[in-house]
């Protein structure tokens, strides 16, 4: 399998997209939080890329900003790529991100997990709402301000 | 006269003996049709991603056998080759060698076990999963032999792994390989053109290639539809380019084809097992410690490597600040991605087949929740 050069592929995508790319590196793409739909329909659906199969998809918390990557696969072209997103700078409560649930069906439980542990709100998901942890957990577990030992355990009273 | 029928709703495990752990569904019926499933997950969630914040590398190790613990060697294999690459280390080939004949045979083992238990749910109650364990427990006590566990294993390290095959390991590992063919067949005697688990699993839970590929589902359900995938011949890793396979596929997509494959997987990952036997050669197991360290530190940066598990494409993201504790860990779970689509397999099937088709998908809630 092949891996798309990152700054590649971001000369690709901002030749059809205009204003998506923020930066790139060797390995993966940087896209701005309001193009990032555009920008995967665009991977899956054109040609020469056709990324069918979302791999992965993941948060990461870098203290002044959270990054979400994608990680790509196509079945078809045999390649794979790494997307970005930068969002929440400033330690924003609930910061937001287009859903690619209407891209690949696969995005369900992965989303719903991001959205419980690391707190990212996918717009236009069809069923947010937590996946490991119950309702009425305090805080998001894998977010870096998250005090691990003083967390007791509070029950809603309502069922999951 | 028609009878009216109103939907009821079901709690179905956390706690039953077929949900393979601690799986709950919310399962709504019309008579005996299933109208509606709520899977509901988290009864084994252990926060496995941040413990692995506090840890040092090598310790992660050990809580990826904690993981999907039927193919703890596959977790280890899938997260050392992230390591690997993060830190560019440059393995021993024994060590490669050793730890790929490690994760076939826990391959091999995590299917007798998928297997075994769809069977056990069908009704079979016994035989069959007395004959998948008794060659399971055979692997069980190879592992033993490498490195003192049955199934937490932590065999891998960064580079190779832990030691040396003992010489005792070798000689249970030729009985192994000259006795498993002749074991599966008795197997399959028993099963595969059984009339039973003809009407029991055929065209029940039917997948197609789209379904799947869309909702990224990987592994043995997605090749039981059709599509010829498997990282280890698509996105190569350790030493998979220089043995031959081959990657068995059906076109039914349904829960007989799950079953089917499965068997035939099993076989091949014996003979990459013999082909490693034939290729490996003395020397070190991993490197020397002023090489690689004992605590490693990878410079920062970020990787995602993605192996060929038992249940599907296992994945681990890992991101480094140059510290000896990992900045970050996901684990791209196969079994539960391969859960997405449950509600929409399971609709308009009957009560009987829910299990059947639970079991055929082989989920392990070790790391569903992890």
């Amino acid at each position: 399998m092949i891996e798309w050069n990152g700054n590649k592929l971001a000369e690709e995508i901002s030749n059809h997209i205009s204003d998506s790319v923020v930066s790139s590196d060797d390995h993966s793409v940087y896209i701005s939080k309001e193009k990032i739909y555009e920008v995967l329909k665009f991977l899956k659906e054109t040609s020469g890329f056709s990324f069918d199969l979302l791999s992965s998809i993941t948060a990461v918390d870098y203290i002044d900003h959270f990054e979400v990557v994608y990680h790509l696969k196509s079945l078809i072209t045999l390649s794979k790529a790494t997307i970005k997103v930068k969002l929440g700078f400033g330690r924003e409560d609930q910061p937001e991100i287009d859903s690619s649930y209407n891209l690949w069906k696969g995005a369900d439980f992965q989303e719903r997990e991001v959205f419980d542990l690391m707190g990212i709100h996918f717009v236009n998901h069809p069923n947010l709402k937590r996946i490991l942890l119950w309702d009425g957990f305090p805080g998001h577990p894998l977010r870096k301000d998250f005090v691990t030992n003083s967390q007791s355990v509070v029950d809603d009273g309502e069922d999951k | 006269m028609s009878i009216k029928s109103e939907p009821i709703t079901i709690n179905l495990g956390p706690q039953h003996p077929s949900t393979h752990g601690v799986f709950r569904m919310r399962v709504t019926f019309d008579g005996e049709t299933i109208i509606d499933v709520e899977p509901i997950f988290g009864y084994l969630h252990r926060g496995t991603e941040k413990l692995a914040e506090e840890r040092t590398y090598t310790q992660v190790v050990t809580l990826t056998d904690r993981m999907d613990y039927v193919s703890s060697m596959l977790n280890n294999q899938g997260y050392i080759l992230a390591l690997e690459k993060l830190s560019n280390i440059t393995p021993e080939p024994r060590g490669v060698w050793l730890r790929m004949i490690a994760s076939e045979l826990q391959r091999i083992a995590s299917h007798l076990v998928a297997v075994g238990f769809l069977i056990q749910d069908l009704g079979a109650w016994g035989t069959p999963l007395t004959y998948a364990m008794r060659e399971r427990e055979k692997i069980l006590q190879m592992f033993e032999m490498l490195c003192g566990a049955r199934i937490t294993n932590s065999y891998l390290r960064p580079g190779g792994v832990f030691m040396d095959a003992p010489e005792q390991f070798w000689v249970a590992l030729k009985d192994f390989v000259y006795d498993f063919p002749s074991k599966v067949d008795e197997l399959e005697k028993l099963l595969t053109s059984n009339e039973i688990i003809f009407s029991r699993t055929k065209d029940i839970a039917v997948l197609t290639p789209e379904q799947a590929i869309n909702a990224s589902i990987t592994g043995p359900i997605l090749r039981s539809t059709g599509v010829s995938w498997d990282l280890r011949k698509d996105d190569t890793y350790d030493f998979y380019d220089q043995v031959k396979f081959d990657i068995p596929t059906h076109s039914a997509g349904d829960n007989y084809s799950r079953y089917l494959l499965r068997v035939q997987e099993m076989r091949e990952s014996l003979k990459i097992v013999k082909q490693c036997v034939e290729n490996i050669e003395p020397g070190p197991v991993r490197p020397h410690h002023d090489e690689v360290p004992f605590l490693v530190r990878p410079p920062k940066g970020d990787c995602y490597v993605a192996i060929e598990g038992s249940k599907g494409e296992l994945g681990f993201y890992l991101v480094s600040d140059g510290s000896i504790s990992p900045y970050r860990w996901h684990v791209r779970s196969s079994s539960l991605i391969n859960l997405t689509l449950l509600r929409d397999m399971l609709i308009g099937t009957l009560f009987g087949d829910l299990f059947v088709t639970f079991g055929g998908i082989d989920i392990n809630m070790g790391e569903v929740d992890r």
